[in-house]
């Protein structure tokens, strides 16, 4: 059994929590740019778009996120593609973040009556026009606060990375554990790190969403 | 020639048709008042006018444009000849009432700047809201948000207004002043078709009215005519309803 103090064991959490950061970032910047869009597909009505966005979105909706990684690290394997955990943590969190974006963004973006969209399209702006000035300003005040809820489902997501062998703040804290036999102590520490990840994300979700509310 | 051409224009909902072969030439500077029971398809046929609604059969042109609906370039250059004003408004909420007039002058006009704040002032001047333009939509009262409607749709420069029952959302002493400056623009020239619920105003603005029922041009003619004199029995029914 090797020594640890309570900062030794402090110190290479927060070190590892700066990955489980990152890989958040990774997943819902990327996600978010997918995400947008098939959004932008679905609601371009171009043929075929629809049913194929909806299979996309119903797929990694309706699958576990562990098994999409697991998924995404062999599958990449197979493909001939040299998966480090980095990539395959990466892409599996990406596809997932911008499944449940892109619904999220579909029903803020349904939400704009009706009317908007014709008295737009009456006054002969085109497609991009509707979106880019008319719809999205307004969805997008809507979105908000909803889209900054999911990002806490997105960090706390990324512990799921560590079956893949990522190193991040879960991963971490088990090898530390392995190594100190004092699991408890180990993953309390680990889940105050995901607490203080988390709860200001939380927090500015909910003072977003009272700002929105209180604006209509 | 006619502004607006309709021949033969048949519509279906699935198995429901709710136009049933439409024929309708509008001439220049004429104003058109489409009255009918609801569902007689009055404010379909107006929808059809600027591709709102697809259509399945016959033709429709404005100002000598046929409407394409598959074709992006041309509905976008005939919308840019036929204005359309809502009866719930639809202003822009996350717009001024100023920028709401200017969005699409300057966006599919390319209109200058300074050109088109002028032009936005002045319409507003026109419709009596000189001072609200820097006001949101919501803080202004239903007539107030209509006539921002109607000075949008003017800001296009459109040769045909279409007005879909736009006061039949507004509270009946505001009314009026929304009647008031549909009034000015047919004693100025513009060619409109509105479909509408106020008798009076048709028959003292229309050149012509049109009745529709079950989806067909049932009766037309001057409002005189119509109002004074009706032929069908549909028409004599929905004109006793109406004084009830």
């Amino acid at each position: 059994m090797v020594d640890f103090s309570l900062w030794d064991i402090v110190r290479n959490l927060l070190l590892a929590a700066r990955w489980t950061v990152l890989l958040s970032v990774i997943a819902f910047v990327g996600g978010g740019l997918v995400g947008l869009l098939l959004v932008t597909l679905r609601l371009s009505k171009l043929p075929g778009t629809t049913p194929v966005v909806t299979a996309y979105v119903q797929i990694f909706q309706g699958v576990p996120l562990l098994v999409q990684l697991f998924l995404a690290y062999y599958g990449l394997g197979l493909l001939g593609i040299n998966t480090s955990p980095w990539v395959a943590a990466g892409a599996g969190l990406t596809l997932y973040t911008s499944a449940f974006l892109a619904e999220i963004w579909r029903g803020c973006v349904e939400s704009i009556p009706r009317g908007q969209w014709e008295a737009s399209a009456s006054l002969a702006l085109n497609f991009r026009e509707q979106l880019r000035y008319v719809i999205a300003p307004q969805a997008l005040r809507i979105a908000v606060p909803p889209t900054v809820g999911f990002l806490v489902q997105v960090i706390k997501g990324t512990a799921l990375a560590s079956v893949i062998g990522f190193m991040e703040l879960t991963k971490v804290g088990k090898t530390i554990a392995n190594a100190t036999f004092s699991p408890f102590l180990i993953f309390s520490c680990v889940a105050i790190l995901y607490f203080l990840l988390c709860y200001p994300v939380s927090l500015y979700a909910k003072r977003l969403e009272r700002k929105f509310h209180a604006h209509r | 020639m006619p502004i607006v051409e309709i021949t033969g224009l048949h519509k279906s909902y699935g198995e429901h048709e709710v136009l049933k072969g439409i024929d309708l030439s509008v001439a220049p500077g004429e104003v058109v008042a489409i009255i009918g029971k609801s569902g007689s398809g009055k404010s379909t046929l107006l929808r059809c006018i600027n591709g709102l609604e697809e259509f399945q059969s016959g033709s429709l042109t404005v100002d000598g444009r046929p409407l394409l609906h598959h074709n992006a370039a041309a509905m976008r250059e005939l919308r840019q000849h036929v204005g359309m004003v809502f009866q719930s408004f639809n202003l822009f909420p996350h717009l001024t009432v100023g920028k709401n007039i200017m969005l699409a002058p300057s966006l599919v006009k390319r209109k200058d700047a300074a050109a088109n704040e002028a032009l936005a002032r002045k319409l507003l001047q026109r419709v009596g809201l000189a001072e609200k333009f820097d006001a949101f939509g919501d803080q202004l009262s239903g007539g107030q948000q209509q006539r921002v409607a109607i000075a949008r749709a003017l800001a296009m420069e459109p040769a045909v207004l279409l007005c879909d029952e736009i006061t039949s959302a507004l509270d009946p002493e505001l009314v009026g002043e929304v009647l008031r400056v549909v009034e000015s623009l047919a004693d100025e020239g513009m060619t409109l078709l509105m479909v509408t619920h106020e008798m009076n105003f048709a028959r003292k603005v229309a050149d012509r009215v049109v009745f529709m029922h079950q989806g067909r041009v049932h009766e037309m003619g001057s409002p005189d005519a119509l109002f004074g004199n009706p032929q069908t029995p549909e028409l004599k029914q929905f004109l006793s309803a109406l004084h009830d």
